[in-house]
């Protein structure tokens, strides 16, 4: 069986990390946490592995704006080995501050369609104006059936609904315009919604952040680039479940974010 | 040298939240006329750079090409016209912004090389007809704090801080006469009595000569109340009675005594160490940061936690942060604005601040908030308390250390501004309306980002045992850190190798100043590059600036003056010591005079739930991050919404082991005014209870210290005080729980010019608790119906400083008393019967007594129940419903139990007060049948939810 590594980017104020780097292990992958100076300093380095994964925290203290430091940072020093990366067909994840970063660096949404111009959403301040920690309902898209199959690999045959925290003060998701969000809905690149527990779109405190469309997660048009706010890698075990004491019989339904890691893992090993 | 403005907004269409949370607080302030509010984020670039690299600094970094657009030139509002109000809000030279290293940093990586520096400022723009007093108003109330900000008037230009020019000063203090003693001490802002003043007047006489300012202020922060604890270590007069050393003969004295194998190291370091599992020991630390958080509550509130957590990371050779604990003291958040008093924040504004700047700085380190409490009373107005607790965790090998001669002083992290001078001793003194302009250094902004780099570092150099020994930077900067470090050897310290801010700073500033996120370690030289190496590596500053030497001598220089020779004993035990006076008279046992009789207690119910100190306090528990790290197993919010209050928190530091740590706190000020003894024991029950009621073991429970007091040179808030350590002793030793560690803040007191107002006599008592197996733990929702409800522990008439009578207007009355076997065998019982599986919830009875722990179990559950107060163990004069449900009798618990584990659990409860008092139902009504059988409580538990939830949701305009 081929050995997957996956490459934990740290920087300062990186935060989850260890919680990252634990859900991998439990899904089977090696796992290094590696600081930007170091990958600076050694180009070679991030082609070594297969899965790339940018952590959840507060890169550079979100100054400025969230993600947008470290967006920045790689922008000027590593884009050419983070494209060959995604071009090579290899996985990349970004969880909150990283799903900020891969927006703010323009890899997400990504739709092909605009050229020149790159950026074409955004992460911005929550409505309620703060940061706030709470677990939120997810629906994955592909189960609605109409429109487009998602593509997304992360996702193959989890749970229609998810559950999960949020632990954030800018995720509300806004695109550049009409066009651009219906382009990502016919692409398939929809992942996450936010919703009530039944899976029905519902207002805030269910969207926890105003963002439009409900708009939780997103994929590239590959379907290997995933971006989103919530933490799956925070309901990796039951025992991070709210309510693992209410419902000892349901336990099994409990700490499916390992899911998508396991989904991560399994295609970099089928596929590279 | 080129100066240029960049404006960032929100384009239009954009939800502005911001503006909108400021139009809400100005409506909040009274201000009609405002009809619309704008944010404008200012940026100012300095240094030789082109149109073009100015706008790509504009676009690529400063602006979200989404939601934002920019301005180069002149500004959005150049030329403000009538119905436009502009207010610029800066920082004020030499206050830290974070802001600016990080736009330097992403210039760099742009290879801009052209822009020298950048600053930030915020610019507000007001629509409407508002009068320049409206302005002035809300620029005061709301966009600033004039400690650490100023309204821009006019372009500003870098103002260079003057260089340092050297000069030695010596103090002539020979020949002082008292009243110049007394003098030098206030206008210096050393704070020392008269009588210190002439202990050090009399060894400079033996040294003939004259100290320097290096010395003086060396003296006057190593003696100071903040760290010396001159009060607590010190002798007291109690009614007559001697104490030589008021802590080490009370709550020092209990952990000797109790003798428990598993406290490793306590009352030493920076946090007292416990075992926690055969390879790991945890650390534990709780402290307050008052005086600050009363002046400028974000920054002083974000030092204060930031400050906290440096703690366990300098415990042994170092602990990794886990788990964050915060406890608040205000004034009434609904305070009319008129009511406050002159120099003091609204209590509003202040909790606001302090609730941020936690949240700002624990969420940046990524370190879980999963526990806390807020108290209310107006006499925390000018004075509010700000309690920052974290615990670390480290390999059980890294929990000693030991400076030798010859080891190299290495400062590392943030580098050393003029910010928090005189931290120390005017922590020591009383507020007034005049500290904010004369203690503005005191306050300081904190960089969490910097101390986060810092502690990554540090483990990984700690793990190569690269360093012999770590201290943190705290109160008194590096005098502190060296001094108590070099304490046995002696130390030697080059001040102008010393990174700074800025030029610009005298030698006695760099070495007192309490610039934020440093940590000071002894080096062997043998290690120094390699460990220089990892530090620079992830961006560290780290520079050598000392020795410890083997003289026992502290010398300090400057560019090879030698500004400080002392000898490490006097800076050490030179402080002369005075016994001072106690004084504590018991009151005659307060009868408690009841409120008049009434049928239906519901209306009594749901106002104890609104009252500020029971009601939510989810505004505030959302804004920390419960859940990074992934180990926060029983979370700070729970039930079936996850918005029902929890007792103690439950965190599993290593994600593939169920060993936890659960942790608590208790505190009661409300008692404290009646008897500083049951309030200390009211707090020690509580905090203990919470432990038990999450299935932990009294045991296995290490307690902390917190005294928060006013002016105990007064020898009543003495006397009390006194009695509060006694009652830690007297409760501590029965119950079987170690103090680990502990703290104390006295002199907090606030005068506004008329009269001194003294807080209440405070003392947080926080618990942690090793958890062998969290599968067995519970949280305190209701889990089904037809399930039996019991209430263990006997309730008695004591209704003294209880919700009840706050919200009927009484006084006075007989207060909580603990009986500490009692209530440990109760306690024990209530663990086993967790333990083996016969509870289904627990919940400890406190604040609102049985009423209010029954209605919050019911709607954290969603679920009814039907109960009969017939059965409720008490002391038999007791005839009144209202005082068993209101009574806040310690030792109480209310469990669910399963249907069928009731024979179980009652035999696990033979010999304890227990009586079975109803069944929780599947409806969502709560009834409560009284003594005579009547109804005396019938109320939806979605009623009573959304009385409790009401006054924050109301205060800050929730929607939700």
């Amino acid at each position: 069986m081929k050995k997957i590594k996956t490459l934990i980017l740290r920087t300062a104020g990186t935060n989850c990390d260890m919680e990252t780097a634990f859900a991998f292990k439990q899904a089977g992958s090696g796992v290094d946490m590696v600081h930007i100076n170091e990958l600076i300093r050694k180009k070679s380095l991030l082609s070594q592995y297969q899965i790339l994964a940018i952590p959840g925290g507060f890169t550079y203290g979100d100054d400025v704006a969230s993600g947008k430091i470290l967006a920045n940072e790689l922008k000027f020093n590593l884009s050419d080995q983070i494209n060959r990366f995604i071009f090579a067909g290899k996985p990349v994840i970004g969880i909150c501050n990283g799903f900020q970063v891969l927006v703010k660096m323009g890899l997400l949404p990504d739709t092909g369609e605009v050229r020149g111009e790159k950026i074409e959403a955004t992460l911005s301040l929550n409505d309620s104006g703060r940061f706030e920690d709470r677990w939120i309902h997810l629906k994955s898209e592909k189960e609605q059936g109409k429109r487009k199959k998602c593509r997304c690999i992360w996702t193959k045959d989890i749970p229609e609904v998810m559950y999960m925290p949020i632990a954030h003060a800018e995720g509300k998701f806004i695109p550049k315009d009409e066009k651009s969000l219906n382009l990502l809905k016919s692409n398939g690149q929809v992942v996450f919604r936010y919703t009530d527990s039944k899976g029905a779109p519902a207002g805030y405190p269910d969207n926890p952040n105003g963002s439009v469309d409900d708009i939780a997660g997103l994929c590239d048009p590959s379907g290997r680039v995933l971006g989103m706010m919530p933490h799956p890698e925070r309901h990796a075990i039951y025992l991070q479940h709210p309510n693992w004491r209410r419902f000892p019989d349901r336990r099994k339904e409990m700490g499916t974010g390992i899911r998508l890691f396991e989904n991560g893992v399994k295609f970099a090993k089928n596929q590279l | 040298m080129k100066q240029a403005r960049i404006e960032v907004r929100d384009k239009k269409g954009i939800y502005d939240a911001v503006a909108e949370g400021l139009k809400q607080d100005i409506r909040d302030l009274g201000i009609k006329t405002v009809t619309g509010a704008h944010y404008i984020q200012v940026y100012t670039l300095r240094g030789d750079f082109s149109a073009g690299d100015l706008r790509r600094v504009a676009a690529e970094i400063l602006t979200d090409s989404i939601s934002q657009e920019y301005n180069c030139g002149k500004g959005f509002y150049p030329a403000p016209s009538g119905g436009v109000r502009i207010v610029e809000v800066a920082y004020n030279p030499g206050v830290m912004d974070p802001v600016e290293q990080s736009l330097a940093k992403a210039i760099k990586d742009m290879r801009l090389k052209g822009i020298e520096s950048a600053s930030t400022s915020k610019k507000y723009v007001l629509n409407g007809k508002v009068s320049r007093a409206e302005v002035d108003k809300i620029t005061e109330k709301l966009l600033y704090n004039k400690i650490i900000q100023h309204v821009v008037r006019e372009q500003e230009t870098k103002k260079e801080l003057a260089a340092y020019k050297f000069e030695r000063v010596e103090i002539d203090i020979l020949g002082a006469k008292d009243a110049d003693l007394k003098k030098l001490s206030r206008e210096g802002q050393l704070y020392l009595t008269l009588l210190e003043m002439k202990a050090i007047q009399k060894h400079f006489r033996k040294l003939r000569r004259n100290p320097t300012d290096c010395e003086l202020e060396t003296l006057a922060q190593t003696w100071s109340e903040h760290c010396k604890h001159k009060t607590m270590m010190g002798a007291v007069v109690y009614n007559g009675k001697k104490i030589d050393n008021l802590l080490k003969e009370t709550v020092m004295k209990v952990t000797r005594d109790l003798k428990k194998s598993w406290c490793v190291s306590v009352f030493k370091d920076n946090a007292g160490i416990i075992r926690f599992d055969e390879k790991n020991n945890i650390c534990f630390k709780v402290e307050t940061h008052n005086h600050p958080s009363a002046l400028e509550p974000y920054g002083g509130a974000e030092t204060g936690i930031g400050g906290v957590i440096r703690d366990p990371m300098g415990t042994g050779l170092g602990s990794k942060p886990i788990i964050n604990t915060d406890i608040f003291c205000f004034g009434m958040p609904d305070m009319p604005a008129g009511s406050v008093p002159k120099g003091a924040l609204h209590p509003k504004r202040v909790m606001k601040g302090v609730v941020s700047g936690v949240r700002d700085y624990g969420n940046k380190m990524g370190i879980p908030t999963v526990n806390g409490s807020v108290c209310f009373d107006e006499r925390y107005t000018g004075n509010p308390l700000v309690f920052c607790g974290n615990v670390g965790i480290m390999p059980r090998e890294f929990s000693d250390k030991i400076v030798s001669s010859g080891d190299l002083i290495v400062a590392v992290g943030g580098r050393t501004g003029r910010d928090g001078i005189h931290g120390a001793t005017f922590s020591s003194s009383e507020l007034t309306a005049e500290s904010e302009t004369i203690s503005s250094t005191a306050v300081q902004i904190g960089n969490p980002i910097t101390e986060k780099k810092v502690l990554d570092t540090l483990i990984k150099a700690r793990d190569l045992k690269l360093y012999e020994s770590i201290t943190d930077c705290g109160a008194g900067g590096f005098s502190s850190a060296v001094g108590e470090m070099g304490e046995e050897t002696g130390a030697e310290v080059y001040l102008d190798k010393a990174p700074l801010k800025y030029s610009g700073l005298k030698p006695w500033e760099i070495w007192v100043s309490e610039a934020q996120e440093r940590m000071v370690l002894a080096v062997n030289k043998r290690n120094l590059k390699k460990l220089m190496e990892i530090f620079k590596s992830e961006n560290v500053e780290a520079t050598v600036i000392g020795k410890f030497t083997s003289n026992g001598k502290l010398r300090l220089f400057y560019k090879g003056h030698m500004l400080t020779d002392l000898d490490m004993s006097f800076i050490h035990d030179g402080l002369p010591k005075v016994a001072r006076k106690a004084v504590w008279k018991s009151k005659k046992e307060d009868v408690d005079t009841l409120p008049r009789k009434k049928k239906d207690l519901t209306p009594d119910l749901l106002k104890v739930l609104s009252t500020w100190n029971v009601c939510s306090k989810e505004w505030i528990i959302r804004q920390y991050d419960h859940e990074v790290q992934g180990g926060s197993v029983l979370k700070p919010l729970i039930g079936v919404d996850n918005d029902g209050p929890a007792d103690a928190s439950v965190t599993i530091p290593f994600l593939d082991s169920k060993k936890g740590i659960a942790l608590s706190n208790g505190i009661n000020p409300s008692y404290g005014d009646i008897d500083p003894y049951w309030m200390a024991a009211s707090a020690i029950d509580e905090a203990l209870r919470q432990i038990t009621a999450v299935g932990g073991e009294v045991s296995k429970t290490a307690l902390l210290d917190n005294f928060c007091w006013g002016n105990t040179e007064k020898p009543a808030q003495l006397g009390g005080l006194v009695r509060a350590s006694q009652a830690c002793y007297d409760m501590a030793k029965v119950f079987g729980t170690p103090f680990i560690s502990g703290k104390d803040s006295l002199n907090n007191e606030f005068n506004t010019g008329k009269k001194t107002v003294s807080i209440p006599p405070t003392l947080l008592i926080s618990a942690v608790s090793v958890i062998d197996d969290v599968e067995k733990t519970i949280s305190s929702d209701v889990k089904a119906s037809g399930n039996l409800l019991f209430v263990v522990g006997r309730t008695l008439q004591e209704m003294g400083g209880s919700q009840y009578f706050q919200v009927n207007g009484k006084k006075g009355g007989r207060v909580p008393r603990v009986s500490p076997l009692k209530s440990k065998n109760i306690m024990k019982s209530v663990h086993t019967a967790i333990k083996k599986g016969f509870i289904a919830s627990a919940h400890d009875c406190s604040e609102g007594g049985i009423a209010v722990a029954l209605a919050e179990m019911l709607f954290s559950g969603g679920m009814g129940a039907r109960v009969n107060l017939g059965k409720v163990p008490r002391e038999k004069r007791i005839d009144r419903d209202d005082v068993l449900l209101f009574s806040e009798s310690n030792s109480r618990f209310i469990v669910e139990v399963p249907e069928d584990k009731e024979k179980d659990f009652l035999s696990e409860m033979k010999g304890r007060p227990c009586g079975l008092i109803g069944i929780v139902s599947a409806d969502s009504r709560m009834t409560v049948d009284g003594l005579l059988g009547e109804r005396v409580i019938d109320a939806d538990i979605n009623k009573l939810k959304k009385h409790w939830k009401k006054p924050f949701g109301k205060l800050m305009h929730e929607k939700n």
